[in-house]
């Protein structure tokens, strides 16, 4: 066991891990942190995501102790200063982009990342970028709309009701 | 103008908050003080006799706590078939024992032998491995396709059942005589032979469950990924472990989906309690994906014949069907109904067809086990009469919308009783299929048909009309039809002495919004905020009871005694407004809130009356008792029966076979519809799984029981990019005539009308393509498949 630092949601942290600890168990059971979910063990389903260092992770796939010092940041940090939900948080809500919630952190994360380096994406844009996480609630059509919305365009318009 | 609040409104979930802040609380998400982490033993071969396993080095492994295996639960009870079948020849089916852990034999890759229990995962998982090396299991022969298993006698599963055959069922028995004399006589016979791909569920969540014991009190208490903690609780009470069911608490928090996957009890529950019984501490247990693909209940797997007799203009005059239907290596708990009472009673469809017989053998395979996924026995219904109609219309040259129209029921004809045993109350499936031709834009196919060429894209249009049979179940007639349970669902509507209110609900949530939608109903009919109505669910310690969430039940079932326990509210409270206002009950009106005499201005609020209630100065004592609290159990008078149109258009690329859904549209009638962004939630996510179903899941195991698609590299979930924008529609409602809120179910129709919509579309863009060779493709139509056909 090894004390592993780092910055997450911008509050400095540090928790034991083993060599073997992989970053979304650190997260889980290090830190308490369990909104980032555990959907598979291949590295397949997106519901780990998490941001470090600003890029979209799976937290399923590094090793903690690789992310050390590493800015992380989970969808418990995507809240706006306020507590109010932030832009793509909000939107999910609006546009009823989740169903049982499982699958919607991962969701979040890797949306925020995708409007982050393309801030106006086209429908496929969104769908080709989303392809490495999975729901099996909502047919992903509202998750669609949702991140449509959350970049500002106006979902309604091209998606049908 | 939309409403919005209420009844009809499409209010924001309020459940949503939590989850997209990261602070629901799954199963997996709690961790508790003393607790230690079960890891389960799986067998690695499809079908083996237990010879020895030698436990000793695993537990002497560095903190290893316990370690069990099926010996120790050999003398508890099986898991049980929650559904009594009789064969055609009226012996009972056969109901091997389903052990806690596999006892003799191992029977399917991913049965699982042993656990162990230790202080942290990883020590618990590497003992795990060292058990698995020490056991000794001689390797059968796997018995893995259906039509050997039923043919090789001397190969079994079970060792006490000859022919691998759990039953032979005929329905309706009586009819079959004057089904085969009209399929004789018929003009025209269609036949087609296809197999309802075996899926599975894939919840996101995986299962897991934390058993807990308290000596002082001698209680236990499972908190579990369930979609129906009261079920759970009675079938581990009363069929497993003898556990007094006023001993047992089972909680079901927040659920990561189930789709009929987490409807049934698993071992694993029942080790963890009886693990935390023995060690006196927490016990938890998750299942990696893999152990998902490898043990949660799997759906449809039928491979299906199909006649339809016919006149040459297109009018259905009987339907007969052969299927084999596999349940795996043991029956889950509702594995005997869904091959049966869900599938065979909806094989008229929306159709006025006077003759209809279904057989269905179900055999035991060295599979994981079968039982229902989203639709359950509807879907390999409708796909079975939408495909077989599809070939109808191309081998007589008809019009598959106007052949529709021809067979479809129409308004007039309600209530109508089918040849297949059941009432349909109410519906209009011309209005559907008017609705999805519109929305759908039928007219303008041609154009875009002509587009897709240009781009040298094969462009197809598949329709389907379904019906299914849901709000499960009235308790009367599945009694008859062996059900082993009652199928009720029960409320308690607690008025809190300030005015709120807590609903305890027999429902269970799990991505479908009751938290929101439930409250929509009471404020509308007690004229107060949703906001001051909270939900409890998912808790046998906190609900009166409840048979859970599957079968499209949740509104339609519990969503009715939760209506009837407010009834029972404005009843009490009409009561005890009489006396404060001194006037004749019969005259007290309650509206918008307000209790009020008829004809004057004399009133009492809603908040009024429940103060009064809590705090009796000025309260007729005498007769009424204080407090205001309703429970109402509910009893459905008759399945509800919602219905649609579906309108699917595909590309395909004749060079590769690759097949894009380009538009989908949904017509349905839901009856009265609550809340429309949840109901139309609902539709995309089905839809989505019927479009996954029909272009990329499939469950393979090799001739050796080895799951080849047992993690998401292998076995294809469809993804963003594998489906378009949908357009749903929900307006052609009729309300079902028998529950209060008129509600039909919607959490089904999408995985159950999809399939073959996508299908026929296929078959069609071949067909307009010049491709007139290809009559079918089984799903899932993959790109291979579709070259195949092409080329073939
Ligand atoms: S848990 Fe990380 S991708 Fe599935
Ligand atoms: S909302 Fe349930 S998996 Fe996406």
């Amino acid at each position: 066991m090894t004390k592993v630092t780092m910055t997450v949601n911008g509050t400095p942290v540090s928790a034991e891990a083993e060599g073997r600890t992989l970053l979304v168990n650190f997260l889980r059971e290090g830190l308490g942190l369990t909104g980032t979910h555990v959907g598979c063990d291949t590295s397949q389903c997106g519901a780990c995501v998490v941001h470090v260092d600003g890029k979209a992770v799976k937290s399923c796939t590094v090793f903690a102790m690789d992310v050390a010092g590493s800015d992380v940041r989970t969808i418990e940090g995507m809240a706006n200063a306020d507590g109010s939900l932030g832009v793509v948080q909000q939107a999910f809500q609006d546009h009823h982009g989740l169903q049982c919630g499982f699958c919607t952190p991962g969701m979040v994360m890797s949306s925020a990342a995708l409007l982050a380096e393309n801030p106006r994406p086209t429908e496929s844009e969104i769908r080709h970028y989303l392809e490495g996480n999975i729901c099996r609630c909502t047919g992903y059509h509202n998750i669609v709309k949702a991140v449509l919305a959350a970049s500002g365009q106006d979902a309604g318009a091209m998606a049908a009701e | 103008m939309p409403k919005d609040t209420g009844i009809g409104a499409s209010t924001k979930r309020r459940e949503d908050i939590r989850f997209l802040t990261g602070k629901g609380v799954y199963t997996d998400d709690l961790s508790l003080f003393g607790q230690a982490h079960a890891v389960m033993v799986r067998s690695t071969v499809a079908h083996g006799r237990i010879v020895s396993i030698d436990t000793s080095e695993a537990a002497g492994m560095p903190g290893v706590l316990a370690v069990f295996t099926g010996e120790d639960f050999k003398e508890v009870g099986g898991n049980p078939a929650g559904w009594f079948i009789k064969s055609r020849n009226g012996e009972p089916m056969r109901e091997p024992k389903r052990p806690v852990l596999a006892h003799g034999k191992v029977r399917h890759v991913g049965d699982a032998y042993a656990c162990v229990v230790a202080e942290t995962y990883a020590q618990a998982k590497d003992a795990a491995q060292v058990l698995a090396d020490a056991a000794v299991i001689e390797e059968l022969p796997a018995i893995i396709d259906m039509k050997a298993a039923a043919a090789d006698a001397s190969n079994r599963v079970h060792d006490e059942i000859p022919d691998n055959i759990c039953f032979d069922w005929g329905w309706i028995e009586d009819n079959r005589a004057a089904v085969d004399a009209a399929m004789k006589a018929a003009p025209h016979v269609v036949t087609l032979e296809l197999t309802n791909n075996r899926l599975v569920p894939n919840a996101m969540e995986p299962r897991a469950s934390i058993g807990e014991y308290f000596p002082g009190t001698g209680d236990y208490k499972l908190t579990t990924t369930s979609q129906n903690p009261h079920l759970t609780r009675l079938l581990i009470c009363a069929f497993v472990m003898g556990i007094p069911e006023n001993k047992l608490q089972v909680v079901a928090p927040d659920v990561g989906g189930g789709f009929g996957s987490k409807i049934y009890h698993y071992g694993e529950e029942a080790v963890v309690l009886a693990a935390a019984r023995k060690l006196g501490r927490p016990v938890r247990w998750t299942a990696e994906r893999t152990e998902s693909f490898l043990s949660d209940a799997h759906g449809r797997d039928h491979v299906t014949k199909i006649e339809l007799g016919c006149t040459k203009e297109g009018d259905i005059l009987a339907i007969r069907t052969e299927t084999l239907a596999n349940v795996g290596a043991y029956l889950s708990n509702f594995s005997t109904a869904t091959p049966t009472f869900l599938h065979g009673t909806l094989m008229a469809g929306p159709y006025k067809v006077p003759h209809v017989y279904v057989n269905v053998k179900t055999i035991f395979t060295n599979t994981a086990p079968v039982d229902a996924y989203r639709g359950a026995g509807r879907p390999e219904a409708t796909y079975s009469i939408e495909r077989v109609i599809d070939k109808m219309c191309r081998e007589l040259n008809l019009d598959p919308f106007e052949v529709r129209r021809r067979n479809l029921l129409t308004p007039d004809q309600f209530p109508y009783t089918t040849p297949v045993g059941l009432v349909y109350d109410t519906g209009n499936y011309q209005a559907t299929l008017d609705k999805a031709i519109e929305l759908g834009d039928v007219a303008g196919f041609e154009a875009r048909r002509a587009e897709s060429a240009k781009r040298g894209k094969l462009r197809g249009m598949g329709l389907s009309t379904w019906i299914e049979a849901c709000g499960i179940a009235p308790s009367h007639l599945v009694g008859v039809l062996g059900s082993r349970v009652g199928l009720y669902d029960a409320a308690t509507v607690r008025v809190n002495a300030t005015g709120t209110i807590s609903v305890m609900t027999g429902a269970h949530s799990h991505g479908q919004g009751h938290e929101t939608v439930f409250p929509q109903i009471v404020a509308e009919k007690l004229g107060i905020p949703e906001s001051s109505v909270e939900i409890v669910h998912g808790d046998t310690a906190k609900i009166p009871f409840g048979m859970g969430s599957y079968g499209s039940r949740s509104l339609a079932v519990a969503g009715s005694a939760m209506d009837r326990a407010i009834d029972k509210i404005i009843a009490k409270g009409k009561k005890i407004a009489a006396h404060m206002l001194e006037a004749a009950e019969g005259d007290i009106t309650f509206a918008d809130g307000k209790f009020s005499v008829a004809g004057t201005d004399k009133a009492k609020s809603f908040g009024e009356i429940a103060f009064s209630a809590y705090v009796p100065h000025n309260y007729p004592l005498e007769t009424l008792e204080p407090g205001l609290e309703e429970t109402a159990f509910y009893d459905p008078g008759n399945f509800t029966y919602p219905a649609g149109a579906y309108i699917c258009e595909v590309e395909v690329d004749p060079d590769t076979g690759k097949v894009d859904v380009v538009s989908f549209t949904a017509a349905d009638d839901f009856g009265n519809v609550m809340n429309p962004m949840i109901v139309e939630g609902q539709v995309h996510g089905g839809v989505g799984q019927g479009i996954g179903q029909a272009l990329c899941e499939n469950t393979s195991y090799d001739e050796n029981g080895q799951l080849l698609t047992g993690s998401f590299m292998d076995y294809a979930m469809p993804r963003a990019d594998d489906v378009p924008f949908y357009t749903v529609d929900h307006s052609c409602a009729t309300p079902c005539t028998h529950n209060p809120l008129g509600v039909k179910g919607c959490g089904e129709a999408g995985a159950i009308g999809s399939p073959p919509a996508v299908v026929n579309a296929v078959i069609d863009a071949l067909h307009r393509g010049g491709i007139t060779h290809v009559t079918h493709i089984d799903m899932p139509v993959s790109p291979n498949r579709v070259w195949q056909a092409i080329n073939g």
